[in-house]
Formats: structure tokens, sequence, C-alpha cells
């Protein structure tokens, strides 16, 4: 085993994990919001928005990532004339495939919140927007916890596919410098171990989240 | 102040409202007893449109509130409910359950809120538990809590949906001590339980109901001494009993 080769080059480890990071975290975030949105179309009344969100998420659940990111990349210049840098087509890719699971996770936690929670806080007058908000989605996030940031590793892993379009990942790196120093062994337990220690420290932030949201119990 | 008109519900095949009328006038406190399943809760619930009737008219204030164009929570508003099974909000603090509607329904400030809130727990007793969560409090303390979260909106009628079914013995008689209070502050109660105890003492009317028809109405008195129908001379033998 021999990792002489990190001196010389640990600055593109570093370059691949800033944009690993930074891609997950755009992920996460607009993942988040648009699983927010899908889930209440799923569970809205209205036929045409619950129809949409249900055969949108069955579709992106039903369907490889590399196969999403791949119509992102190469597929959407063709029909829309539009190439996006590929940094931004990591992101549509793995946002439009990771709002899908968060949609689930969602819909499964408002539905876990306790029907007479609706029933007193409509009874008080308040809106349904209102109840959603202030009521339902506060107890639904906290029963979530757990499995959302089981979903944000996921995302942070799998996000190692879109090296494959040439985006500068943490695994695009290892990639480099496997194929700078004919050894493939040791760069690439070093992608492992960055990848390793990411999702290590997030799921301890997750724990202490969880945590912090029980003091009410 | 609410009158009921030719109301039904059914859930599927099952016909649990079958035309109900009445009338329920201010500053009265009505009581409705029954067996289980005879559509006494649905009554209540189709009152603020937790369960929407099928068929018939509710009039809340001379407003019917079937109309499509009225309202709902604006209605609500003004009908305060207890429930069962209390339904206060885990994730928020006893004061925070009680300011919540008051702040996000009527604007008002959270200082003035906040003084209603604690007026109100002073009134159910329970001043002390302002700061803690729901989880920490006892069954009775808890419905005692929801009772206050309803009457921060000011409500003109409370709904009470058997509020001392879920508690403890122990616990119910500090519940209906509150709502024996409230009664005699003159606010119209409608009250759906099993405390026979209570539709005696505190009941202006009360109201029996059976497979979805109201078979009985009249004061306390009348109904529980002197019962017309056989089914509510039934049902008075087996819950006198025990």
């Amino acid at each position: 085993m021999d990792f002489s080769f990190l001196s010389r080059y640990y600055p593109m480890y570093i370059t691949g994990t800033l944009n690993t990071l930074a891609l997950a975290f755009f992920t996460l975030i607009l993942g988040v919001v648009f699983g927010v949105v899908l889930a209440l179309m799923r569970l809205s009344k209205n036929p045409v928005l619950r129809g949409f969100a249900s055969s949108y998420i069955e579709f992106i659940r039903g369907t490889p990532l590399l196969v999403q990111l791949y119509i992102v990349y190469y597929g959407l210049p063709q029909v829309t004339g539009m190439r996006f840098p590929s940094f931004f087509a990591g992101i549509i890719a793995l946002t439009v495939n990771s709002s899908a699971y968060i949609a689930e996770i969602i819909r499964a936690g408002i539905l876990s919140v306790d029907a007479g929670q609706m029933e007193a806080v409509r009874s008080l007058g308040m809106s349904h927007t209102l109840s959603m908000r202030y009521i339902i989605i506060p107890q639904a996030f906290k029963n979530i916890l757990p499995a959302l940031g089981n979903e944000f590793i996921v995302v942070i892993k799998e996000s190692a596919i879109v090296s494959i379009i040439g985006i500068y990942d943490i695994m695009y790196s290892g990639n480099i410098i496997r194929g700078n120093t004919y050894r493939p062994f040791e760069p690439l337990i070093i992608v492992a171990l960055i990848y390793f220690i990411i999702t290590f420290t997030l799921s301890n932030l997750m724990g202490i989240a969880e945590r912090r949201m029980r003091i009410s119990d | 102040m609410i009158k009921v008109e030719n109301l039904h519900k059914k859930f599927k095949d099952l016909h649990v409202l079958k035309g109900i009328n009445e009338e329920f006038n201010k500053g009265e406190v009505v009581v409705i007893i029954g067996p289980s399943g005879s559509g006494k809760s649905t009554l209540l619930r189709c009152l603020n449109r937790l369960e929407e009737p099928c068929e018939g008219k509710i009039y809340f204030k001379n407003c019917n509130i079937m109309d499509k164009i009225s309202n709902i929570n604006q209605h609500r508003e003004h009908m305060g409910m207890v429930f069962q099974h209390f339904n206060l909000f885990p994730h928020l603090t006893v004061l925070e359950n009680i300011t919540l509607a008051p702040m996000k329904v009527k604007n008002t400030s959270l200082e003035k809120a906040k003084e209603i809130a604690m007026e109100l727990l002073e009134t159910v007793g329970l001043e002390d538990k302002a700061p803690v969560y729901p989880a920490k409090l006892s069954g009775g303390q808890k419905q005692r809590v929801a009772i206050a979260r309803a009457l921060a909106m000011s409500p003109e009628v409370m709904l009470f949906d058997e509020p001392t079914s879920a508690l403890d013995p122990e616990m119910v008689g500090e519940v209906l001590e509150v709502m024996k209070k409230l009664a005699k502050r003159g606010m119209t109660m409608i009250v759906v339980t099993h405390e026979m105890g209570f539709a005696k003492e505190m009941g202006d009317r009360v109201l029996f109901m059976d497979e979805g028809n109201i078979l009985e109405a009249g004061l306390p008195g009348e109904v529980f001494n002197d019962p017309k129908h056989s089914r509510t001379r039934d049902f008075l033998s087996k819950v006198l009993r025990a």
C-alpha cells in the first residue's frame, strides 16, 4: 500500500469533495421542497394533481437514476435546444430522482399524524393550509426525520454517478488519480473514506436533530 | 342559536342520522345521551361540519352553514369543540396550544393572546402548566387545557364530545367541575356524555337518542324520572344501575 500519491494529488480530492457537497446541498434543499409539493399533491382532493403526482413518483422510482441522468444531460438538449452545464444537469437529475422518494417519505409522515389533530385545529376555525403548516407538517417532520436522514445519505452516495457526465466530484477525482498513478486500490480507498466521513457526520447530525425534536415527548 | 332541520347522515349503507330536527337556544346546556352507535357524536360533529351531513340544514345564528357560499372556518371560530381524546397539539407547549388559533385566525397580538391564555388557564386551574408540553400532563389536565384552548377563541357555543369518556375515573370530577363553572357563567353548551349525574344536575334539557333519532327530549327530571319510551327506560335502567 502506497499513499505517497496524496502529497501530490490531495487538492483534487478537496475540489471533488467541495463539488460533491455543493451538489448534495442543492439536491437535498430542492428535493425536500419538491418532495413536500408532490406529497401534498398526492394527498390532494383534486384528481388531476393526485394523478400527476402518483405517476411521477411511480415512474421515477421505477427507472434507474443513470437513465434519468442521461435523459437530462444528453436527451433534454436535443428536445429543448438548450445545453445545461453538466453540474446543473447533475443537480436536476438528482433532484428529479430524490424528490420522488422524499415525497413518499413525507406523505407517509403526514398520514402518520393522528386524524384528531386535523379535527382539533379545524374546529378552532383555522383553514386547511394553516392547519397543515402549523400542526400537521411539523409533527410529520418529527416522525420522518430518521427516514429523511437515510434518504439524505442515499443521495450523497448515489451522487457519485454524476462523475460519468464529467462532474468533478469525489468519484471523478478518484478516477483521475487512479488513471494518473496506475494504482487503482489506494485512490479508491480514499474516495470511499471521504464518502464515509461525510455520511457518518451527517447521520450524527441527524441524530442530534432527532433528540432536539423529542423535547416535547 | 343553532337550528337543525331534517339532518341526515349516512356512512355508506349505515344510516346514522335519520332526519334530526332540533333547536339549541342561547345560554342553554343541552345534554345528549343514548347508547353507543345511536348517532349522538355524529350529530354533534355535524354541527360544525367535522362530519359532512348528507342532507338537511343547519342554521347557526340564522345563517345556513350548509350553504356553499358560507365560510365554515368563520362559523367554527364561534363554536368551540372539546374531544374525547383531547387532541392537544403535542409539539406545542400548553400556552402555545391555547395562543395558536387566536393569533393565526384573529390576528391577536402575542401579548394579548398570552394574557387571554393565562386567564383561561387560571379558570381551569392550570396556570402553572403554561410552559409544559402536553405529554407531561394527566388526562384530566389535558382535557382542561383542551377546554381552555377552545375558549380562547371566545366561542358562543361549546360542543363537548364525550369529554370524560377517555379519563381515569378519578379525573372525571375535575373536568366536570370546569364544565359546571362554564355552565354557570351562561355558556351555551351541547354535551354528549355518559355522565348522568352531570346531565341531571346541569342540563337544562336532555335529549335521548337511539338509532339515529331523537326519541325523547325534555327537562332532566322528566326524562330521568318519567321516561315515555321503553327504549329510554331500558337505557336508563342499564346506565343508572351501574
